[in-house]
């Protein structure tokens, strides 16, 4: 009842989920065998930045913009094109689509 | 006969009649005040709902069911609209009543500062109706209508927020697209009634015998509900309207981009049903061709969705490009389905596709209303805008992280166990296009985490110590949505025997669609 048959394997979410349950035991055990030297609101708790001073919360924050910046830079080629390709502009929308009526055309309809 | 079967019987007009009586006694209900009309809304909901729900059980138990628009009688040619209802227009309709409640339910709060409401409930209705007509109509003039009246109310929403500009560029944009796809759907359906003197789908499935101008009608129809399902690169409209229209609406208006998607399978499976696999084309059969050219669109669709996606800094547009790359899911397991027609694994892509049709709804359906109470408490789109909202809005938190987990396909909610019905049957067609598919939606989880980072987690800024979480009927109508995406992501089983299975079934029998009119008129 519970098993998803795809004709070449199966997936059982309910054995998933016991499997995770067994896993997350066994961390939580593991974890009981590390030191409790924890002390909130302590300097223990401060980032330490080799001595600096700790910015305010708007100058640390990262900005989602900035997120991936490597990989962005490393596909700059494909971006590039991308970007070119949703001009924003209704008449190059209509374009597209004319494009692949016609590009349809010729493989269903013509030739 | 009892009155419980005279309900069923009528319940294909009622399903269309109840949202379109009550939007056009929307504004007159609205002038008593607010609350009433919010009740109004729901019981117009419920009463449709209702009809939908008897419908459902009664075409699951008993097959196709037919409704008659005027002349019963065959000597008096083409004065009648049918409505054909099958296992796959049925579960459409429920999708669509789904999305339509979740709406009704987070606008109450979403909208209740704004003015013009009684306008917006009655767009929102005529969106419904329009929607249902379209999945549950039988007649392809009449699906023409229906998808007017869907492109005319999406426009009206899409510009519901006239003060931003964007919103008016937006709905201006997809008007003109949808107004020249609309045009393009009236001319197909001219040549069909030219050369078949019929414009009900089974009739015409028939009877048609791919000619040249069929072909063209084919093209014209695929292009045109393939654009408006947002096939890349037929796309840009939708990041554009999801991306301006009121967060409390997308859903909706996404129910009216899927039933479009439903006319691409009805085209196919249906109106072209009897000459798919049995015309050869370049020495190939047709459906393996056709199979093929969805198949490549779709894998454009889910590269350029996820990879614009991952750029984006629009919190709603971020979500409009994953709904793209979505769409293109979809059509990958509908086109390896029809290239693979007669397999077994053929059935399990076409199931897999259906039931990601459900999850696409409620998945990035999720991802919406999340950004609709982000931007309803902070007032920013902007995700750099935003940061360490968790901290304050702990309920909406969650359901975004249930959201993120299920749009990405990790186990065990529901997006996993359609991608996996998709991943395991289109790797027996081709393993390159799982591979690129699986490692799309590592990059969707890449866009997904970008989203977590920036919204929810990061530091406190100062502008959003004191914000609140969402309103009441916000956190009631994104837990709705979770606690289905959890249920089914439990018990894939239980919605693929009772309604995915019978939906493909439905896609598959074409003979069974066309007999019901050909045999029952």
């Amino acid at each position: 009842m519970f098993s998803l048959e795809s004709g070449s394997g199966f997936w059982n979410p309910i054995l998933w989920i016991f499997i995770f349950f067994i896993a997350f035991l066994l961390f939580y055990g593991i974890r009981g065998f590390g030191k409790s030297a924890y002390k909130k609101d302590t300097d223990q708790t401060k980032a330490f930045l080799s001595g600096n001073e700790e910015s305010s919360a708007e100058e640390m924050h990262v900005k989602a913009s900035n997120l991936y910046w490597g990989f962005t830079t490393s596909m700059k080629t494909v971006y590039t094109e991308l970007r070119k390709m949703h001009t924003g502009n209704a008449s190059d929308y209509v374009l597209w689509f004319v494009i692949i009526l016609a590009f349809l055309f010729l493989i269903i309809g013509v030739m | 006969m009892n009155i419980i079967d005279v309900l069923i019987e009528q319940s294909p007009a009622l399903i269309i009649a109840i949202p379109l009586l009550g939007a056009f006694l929307m504004p007159l209900v609205s002038r008593i005040n607010s609350t009433v009309r919010n009740i109004f809304g729901l019981l117009v909901l419920c009463l449709t709902g209702f009809f939908v729900g008897i419908l459902a059980s009664d075409v699951l138990a008993n097959g196709p069911r037919l409704y008659i628009f005027g002349a019963k009688d065959l000597a008096v040619p083409m004065v009648r609209i049918l409505f054909e209802v099958d296992s796959m227009s049925i579960f459409m309709a429920l999708i669509t009543m789904v999305l339509a409640f979740i709406t009704l339910i987070y606008s109450w709060s979403f909208m209740k500062d704004h003015d013009g409401l009684d306008k917006y409930y009655t767009l929102v209705l005529l969106l419904i109706t329009s929607t249902l007509g379209m999945e549950l109509t039988g007649d392809i003039f009449n699906f023409f209508v229906f998808l007017e009246i869907s492109c005319i109310a999406s426009c009206a929403l899409i510009a519901f927020w006239i003060s931003e500009g964007e919103a008016l560029e937006a709905a201006f944009k997809y008007i003109v697209v949808s107004a020249i796809g609309a045009l393009f759907v009236l001319f197909a359906i001219g040549l069909l009634y030219a050369q078949y003197n019929a414009l009900n789908i089974a009739t015409l499935a028939n009877v048609l015998k791919y000619t040249f101008l069929d072909k063209i009608i084919l093209v014209l129809l695929l292009v045109v509900l393939g654009m408006k399902a947002g096939l890349v690169p037929m796309h840009m409209w939708l990041p554009d309207s999801y991306g301006r229209a009121p967060p409390s609406v997308t859903l909706i208006i996404m129910g009216a981009t899927l039933a479009s998607f439903y006319g691409v399978l009805r085209v196919i499976f249906t109106l072209y049903g009897n000459v798919l696999s049995t015309t050869m084309r370049f020495s190939i059969p047709l459906n393996v061709l056709v199979g093929w050219i969805l198949i490549t669109l779709a894998i454009i669709s889910i590269i350029v969705g996820v990879a614009m996606a991952l750029v984006q800094s629009d919190f709603m547009r971020l979500i409009g490009f994953s709904a793209v790359a979505e769409v293109g899911y979809m059509f990958l397991a509908i086109g390896a389905g029809i290239a693979a027609l007669g397999t077994p694994y053929a059935t399990t892509a076409l199931q897999g596709g259906i039931l990601h049709l459900l999850n696409d709804a409620l998945d990035i359906g999720l991802l919406f209303l999340v950004a609709g109470a982000v931007y309803y408490i902070t007032k920013k789109r902007s995700l750099d805008d935003i940061s360490g909202l968790a901290r304050n809005m702990k309920y909406t938190t969650v359901f975004f992280v249930i959201g993120l987990l299920a749009v990405v396909g990790m186990p065990p909610l529901n997006g996993f166990a359609s991608k996996f019905l998709i991943y395991e049957s289109v790797y027996q067609l081709n393993p390159i296009l799982s591979i690129v598919a699986i490692l799309c939606s590592i990059l969707m989880l890449a866009v997904f985490v970008k989203v977590f980072y920036a919204v929810f987690m990061g530091p406190e800024l100062p502008a959003f110590k004191n914000v609140t979480e969402a309103p009441r009927s916000m956190l009631l109508a994104m837990g709705v949505v979770a606690a289905l995406m959890i249920f089914i992501g439990l018990f894939p089983n239980l919605v693929i025997d009772a309604l995915v299975k019978p939906a493909a079934d439905a896609l598959l029998n074409h003979a069974q669609y066309i007999g019901t009119v050909v045999g029952g008129v």
